[in-house]
């Protein structure tokens, strides 16, 4: 047996071990098949989308749910199901992109905090702190309507304010993982501090890491269809924000925008926070056996 | 004594100065937006709709944008430090007034939600943290699941539309009844009427978290030796609950409080658009829809600051009510 194939079948068993952890939560479980559900609506909704989104007056504006629009039409007679398809992409995209890249930023800030202490620490922490007192939101506001409105600036600028948590948690880890005798042993032989830091400290720190990024997706979401729910969104595209911008104006007219698209984030944002408790429970069973 | 209340007085002026440089930062932050800007920070300090020359070159006296960069920063912080914010393009009145008016109603929505939200939830947090898993905790571990999932804006329209629209239990928006010539006691009854459904959209999201924190810093006192000793002593529950355990499970309450002002008053702005709701946030959603840049940036800068005090007040409130704070 070569070095390689015992290697990926050393990852397999650790895969299905894993698997066989995160199981035993129940709601994880169903987080997960929610967050797949909705992936699947969105990668395939050019295929299963009975409509065009953007084809006006296939159905009667305003018209409720019926057996040829199953969640009705909107504003201009265009349907909904097929526009709740569509308006998954924008969001799930947004949401986890920018939170992977604030994941990223939060990393390296808190890692280099962490390891090196001192005064690099104490100046990082002071621009976290900074971050963490900016409202996000409302800085957001100023740089979507004096730039631009576009969904790649958008994971931009939601990963460039998004990141002080991150970094503090990260922070944490370090500070407590580089006392650790097996960091100790890797510095004794001379080790250098790249293969310190992300050989050793990093990987051991990545659970809760990965845990916080789940989370910080929904959260993304949520945040990503409000900014699109004030009008800021790029208006080019369908997203479940944008629909909910115009059910809002037209909300005495009809209940069912608003009802479904929201029923999608919720569920969506749902599906993720379970998820997250899912693997916080898998990745730490220490914990779960106190 | 006379030792502990100058500490007091140390601590507060101690984070008073840990204030200021967050200030600057914030007021820097905004001068550099306002520069990087495309095209002329003109356009960020008096908006798109071409004013007269005579304006503009009257705005770049003002401003100084004539001069180099680091005289038109010092002129900049200056203005703002005497609340000056420009001028609002759409209401042609200076940006601190119109916040100034619109200011109340946010204070009054966001007030009432908050102090409902942080009786209830505390007692919540309480009263689950006692019994751990049993049905009361349960259901609040559900509801603060749902909470966290469910955008804002989406609560509000729900509420919207089933109590407003459906059912006619309360009004679809505003602050009051318009056309009307409401006085005392019926216009305070209008005035809350209008409230409900807006300040229930917030403070039943707040009340998640407010319950699960105190239900986790409760476990946590309730874990500790004082405790056990305040039992053995015979006190009854409802002594040792509130007067020895929730009284140290508060501080992560109260700091989460402050540390969430600027959350709180984003979730509000969405709130309020939903309810149209005359407050700062139904002010923002018009700018935006209006490219008003100086209100924009005028908000972003006001709540900066209100996330500061919130976070100072919290500190100083906190350092009142346990003395070991200020010792740390």
């Amino acid at each position: 047996m070569t070095r390689r194939t015992a290697s990926v079948q050393l990852k397999m068993r650790n895969l299905s071990d894993f698997w066989r952890r995160y199981k035993k939560n129940r709601a994880g479980v169903l987080g997960l098949a929610l967050v797949l559900f909705f992936v699947t609506l969105g990668l395939l909704a050019p295929v299963i989308a009975p409509y065009d989104p953007w084809q006006v007056q296939v159905g009667k504006p305003f018209s409720p749910p019926s057996a040829e629009h199953w969640m009705g039409a909107d504003h201009l007679g265009r349907d909904l199901y097929s526009q709740v398809l569509y308006g998954a992409r924008v969001p799930l995209l947004v949401g986890t992109l920018a939170a992977l890249f604030s994941t990223l930023i939060g990393i390296v800030v808190g890692a280099a905090s962490g390891y090196f202490s001192g005064k690099l620490d104490d100046a990082l922490m002071r621009v976290t702190e900074l971050f963490m007192m900016i409202p996000s939101f409302f800085l957001l506001i100023v740089l979507v309507t004096i730039f631009e409105r576009s969904i790649w600036y958008l994971v931009f600028v939601i990963g460039i304010t998004g990141w002080p948590g991150t970094a503090r948690l990260v922070r944490g880890e370090f500070l407590s993982l580089k006392e650790m005798p097996f960091v100790e042993a890797a510095r004794s032989i001379g080790a250098s501090h790249r293969h310190i830091i992300f050989r050793e400290i990093l990987p051991n720190a990545m659970p809760p890491i990965v845990v916080n990024a789940s989370l910080g997706i929904g959260a993304t979401i949520i945040l990503e269809t409000g900014l699109s729910f004030l009008g800021l969104g790029d208006p080019n595209v369908i997203s479940w924000g944008n629909i909910l911008a115009n059910a809002q104006i037209y909300i005495r007219l009809g209940w069912h925008a608003s009802v479904f698209t929201g029923l999608a984030i919720f569920l969506t944002v749902l599906g993720l926070n379970l998820l997250g408790d899912g693997l916080n429970d898998a990745l730490n069973p220490r914990l779960k056996e106190r | 004594m006379a030792n502990r209340s100058a500490s007091w007085k140390t601590y507060a002026l101690r984070r008073a100065l840990g204030a200021v440089p967050l200030v600057f930062a914030i007021i820097l932050l905004n001068f550099t937006l306002i520069h990087i800007a495309p095209g002329d920070p003109i356009l960020l300090l008096t908006g798109e709709i071409a004013p007269s020359p005579e304006y503009i070159e009257a705005m770049k006296t003002k401003y100084g944008l004539d001069r180099p960069i680091h005289e038109q920063l010092l002129i900049y912080l200056s203005s703002v430090l005497r609340g000056d914010l420009g001028r609002s393009i759409r209401y042609d009145i200076p940006v601190t007034e119109l916040i100034a008016s619109r200011a109340p109603a946010t204070l009054l929505l966001m007030g009432t939600s908050i102090s409902i939200s942080i009786l209830i939830g505390i007692l919540l947090g309480v009263i689950s943290a006692r019994k751990p898993y049993s049905l009361t905790d349960n259901l609040t571990t559900v509801f603060s699941l749902i909470a966290f999932s469910i955008p804002i804006f989406w609560l509000a329209q729900l509420l919207m539309i089933t109590f407003a629209l459906q059912l006619g239990l309360f009004p679809t928006g505003g602050f009051s009844s318009a056309r009307t010539t409401l006085a005392g006691i019926d216009y305070a009854l209008n005035v809350l009427h209008h409230l409900f459904l807006p300040a229930l959209t917030i403070a039943l999201l707040r009340l998640a978290t407010t319950s699960r924190l105190t239900r986790a810093s409760m476990l946590e006192a309730l874990s500790q030796d004082y405790v056990i000793t305040a039992r053995s002593k015979g006190l009854d529950e409802r002594t040792v609950l509130f007067r020895h355990a929730l009284r140290n499970a508060l501080r992560p309450v109260i700091t989460m409080t402050g540390l969430q002002i600027g959350t709180m008053i984003a979730g509000a702005t969405l709130t309020e658009i939903v309810f149209s709701y005359p407050g700062i946030g139904w002010m923002t959603y018009q700018a935006v829809l209006q490219r008003d840049y100086p209100v924009l940036m005028g908000v972003y800068l006001v709540v900066s600051l209100s996330v500061i005090l919130a976070n100072f007040v919290t500190d100083i409130v906190y350092a009142l009510y346990d003395p070991r704070v200020r010792y740390a």
